[in-house]
């Protein structure tokens, strides 16, 4: 070990103690405006992210501690751009795993490697490898200071009862049961989600015959931070293994066992040990961190929302560990739910708002589905003629590029464009480039007040943005009826900032990116999707479509 | 579309290609060379459509009769 991980917090240690709330000793259940359950990354991104918006959460967790073992390790773009909203992106990347490579090995050759963000000019890496409970504590101390969340741990629902206007609860505690009114519930409470159980709902899909190892190792070793998969490697004959670094000198072994492999037996150390030794080496020297052994399944739930009650994160759906979509489209969930949620608690937009949540969030649980599972028909072939193709593809990819882009040993969490959203303005003028109405914001380097800035920071606000590149004065923006708006100018570099909120786009990126021309204006939401664009600044257009980014058009 | 006139200057030879080419093969070895040549062929041919329309004529007239076993799922 080299010292780092001196005078660090060691999270998978930390109990919190249950307190007592002055709600249980109420006579009447107290109403709250949005309860959550389940404080793991989902439950918390989604209480921090009503909080800086000024509504009040409820936030109840069964447990006392945060995650048991590694679980999540990669956390992608994204993502990270969503913790740099919620005030705890830069703790999450200063404490990760930086990656951007990719190697893909065939039984004993390196088949080809790949970089994940081969563009320059964005704050955040493609991904970062953080073992999740660093990445709940660190949301647990942005929680934290923030007076708007009230965490209760211990805090256990047992049943509920949804109502017309809201969500009775029966809680329990260590000492005693209570009962909560909620406006708005929101089940961020796992794959098992007790809620989804007590409502008689289902998460359906494809269950996956195969069994895999995940071996955390802690050791000294000389291999590069980068993603490492084997195909049928001699150390693990016809399975595969993926090879991961984490923080504080840890490595994540996943290897593939097959449909037969006992799952009692195979996590013991004697059984473990002599394959992390086959894959390093006899004279590699390590510990065990965390043992588990895990099948997965594919699936989702018909409806994310269900009157008062939305589902999100794992609750809501599966995907297998190919492709790192489960934490991260949870997070993304959170993201999508939480503006929407903020601007109905707040009576600021109708309720038929939390649909779009529904439709935008259910698209992208498919996509993700999608991948994970022409990423695990790769990785575990279901036929002889499955494998001969899977095969195939490895041998060819050695000299033949087309058949890189066949190799699927993951395709590592993009953040899904809402195409077809409802909130979506469709375009009516040309343009090239992704930011079509539904895309996520791309980031660019910026400077702002001379010095140099990233773009999505700038979007940090936590409304709707109305992005104008031009030069001169500002044009005034409609009027909004309450609804946050706020104009951001773009000057290309060396123009003069004419007010506060104008940025310069130093390196022309910005406007390459955004295929913009002097006018363009783009309309930008909460959550840093693009709601519309048009050639030219016209406040009629700007209001219809914040009308309908809203639920109101 | 699909082209299924005849395309080929030489049809004897290519035929007689095809089967030469697993002559000395293993069933298995044999099923890894035809998919690596599908591969190859997909992508010279590109066009997605004209592909699911070959696959489309290749499972004509087949009736399903079962799977192999290997690492089969469960809905």
């Amino acid at each position: 070990m080299d010292g780092s991980t001196a005078g660090r917090v060691d999270y998978q240690s930390l109990v919190f103690p249950y307190a007592r709330s002055p709600d249980q000793d109420a006579p009447q259940p107290v109403r709250h405006p949005v309860v959550i359950v389940g404080a793991g990354p989902v439950g918390l991104a989604a209480a921090i992210d009503l909080a800086q918006q000024g509504i009040r959460t409820v936030l109840l967790d069964d447990d006392d501690r945060l995650s048991n073992g590694s679980r999540a390790i990669c956390f992608a773009k994204r993502t990270l751009e969503i913790f740099d909203r919620l005030g705890c992106g830069e703790r999450m990347v200063g404490q990760g795993v930086t990656w951007n490579t990719g190697k893909v090995f065939f039984r004993e050759e390196p088949v080809y490697s790949f970089n994940l963000l081969p563009e320059a000019g964005h704050r955040r890496p493609a991904f970062i490898n953080l073992q999740q409970y660093y990445v709940e504590g660190f949301l647990l101390e942005r929680a934290r200071a923030l007076p708007l969340i009230d965490l209760r741990w211990k805090n256990r629902v047992a049943g509920l009862e949804p109502q017309a206007d809201g969500v009775l609860l029966d809680i329990e505690t260590p000492d005693g049961g209570y009962r909560l009114q909620a406006d708005w519930l929101v089940a961020a409470d796992g794959a098992r989600s007790p809620i989804r159980r007590a409502m008689g709902l289902e998460s359906r899909g494809q269950t996956f015959r195969d069994r895999f190892l995940i071996a955390d190792v802690r050791m000294d070793a000389p291999f590069p931070a980068e993603r490492w998969f084997w195909f049928d490697p001699p150390f693990h004959p016809n399975q595969s293994v993926l090879l991961h670094q984490q923080p504080d000198g840890v490595w994540r072994i996943d290897f593939q066992l097959g449909w037969d492999a006992d799952p009692v037996a195979e996590r013991q150390p004697e059984r473990v040990i002599p394959r992390v030794q086959a894959l390093l080496g006899p004279e590699a020297r390590f510990e065990l961190e965390w043992v588990s052994v895990y099948t997965f399944s594919c699936l989702r739930m018909e409806r994310f929302r269900h009157g008062r009650v939305l589902f999100a994160g794992d609750s809501a759906h599966g995907v297998s560990p190919f492709g790192a979509r489960g934490a991260n489209s949870g997070v993304q969930d959170a993201e999508n739910l939480a503006w929407k949620l903020g601007l109905v608690a707040a009576g600021r937009a109708p309720e038929s708002l939390l649909d779009s949540y529904d439709a935008e969030r259910v698209h992208a649980a498919d996509e993700n589905i999608l991948n994970s599972t022409r990423s695990t028909d790769f990785i575990t072939p279901k036929n002889e003629a499955s494998r001969a193709f899977r095969d195939a593809t490895l041998e060819l990819a050695r000299d033949c590029a087309f058949a890189r882009r066949l190799v699927n040993s993951g395709r590592l969490s993009l953040p899904s464009t809402y195409r077809d959203s409802p909130l979506n303005t469709p375009d009516a003028e040309a343009f090239d480039g992704p930011m079509q109405p539904g895309a996520p914001a791309a980031d660019a380097p910026v400077r702002v007040a001379g010095e140099p800035a990233w773009f999505l920071a700038q979007l940090e606000h936590g409304g709707f943005t109305g992005l104008w590149f031009g030069e001169g004065e500002a044009p005034p923006l409609p009027a909004t009826g309450g609804l946050p708006l706020r104009l951001l100018q773009v000057v290309p570099a060396g123009g003069a900032p004419a007010g506060a909120a104008v940025i310069e786009d130093a390196e022309g990126m910005l406007a390459r990116r955004y295929d913009a021309r002097p006018g363009t204006f783009y309309l930008l939401r909460p959550d840093q999707h693009v709601a519309a664009r048009w050639r030219r600044f016209e406040p009629a257009l700007v209001q219809a479509a914040l009308a309908r980014a809203t639920g109101q058009g | 579309m699909l082209n299924t006139e005849l395309n080929l200057a030489a049809p004897d030879d290519v035929y007689e290609a095809l089967v030469a080419l697993h002559r000395d093969l293993t069933p298995e070895q044999s099923r890894l060379v035809n998919a690596k040549l599908i591969l190859l062929l997909a992508n010279h041919v590109g066009d997605a459509a004209v592909l699911r329309e070959a696959m489309a004529k290749a499972r004509e007239g087949i009736t399903p009769a079962g799977q192999d076993s290997t690492l089969r799922t469960t809905a």
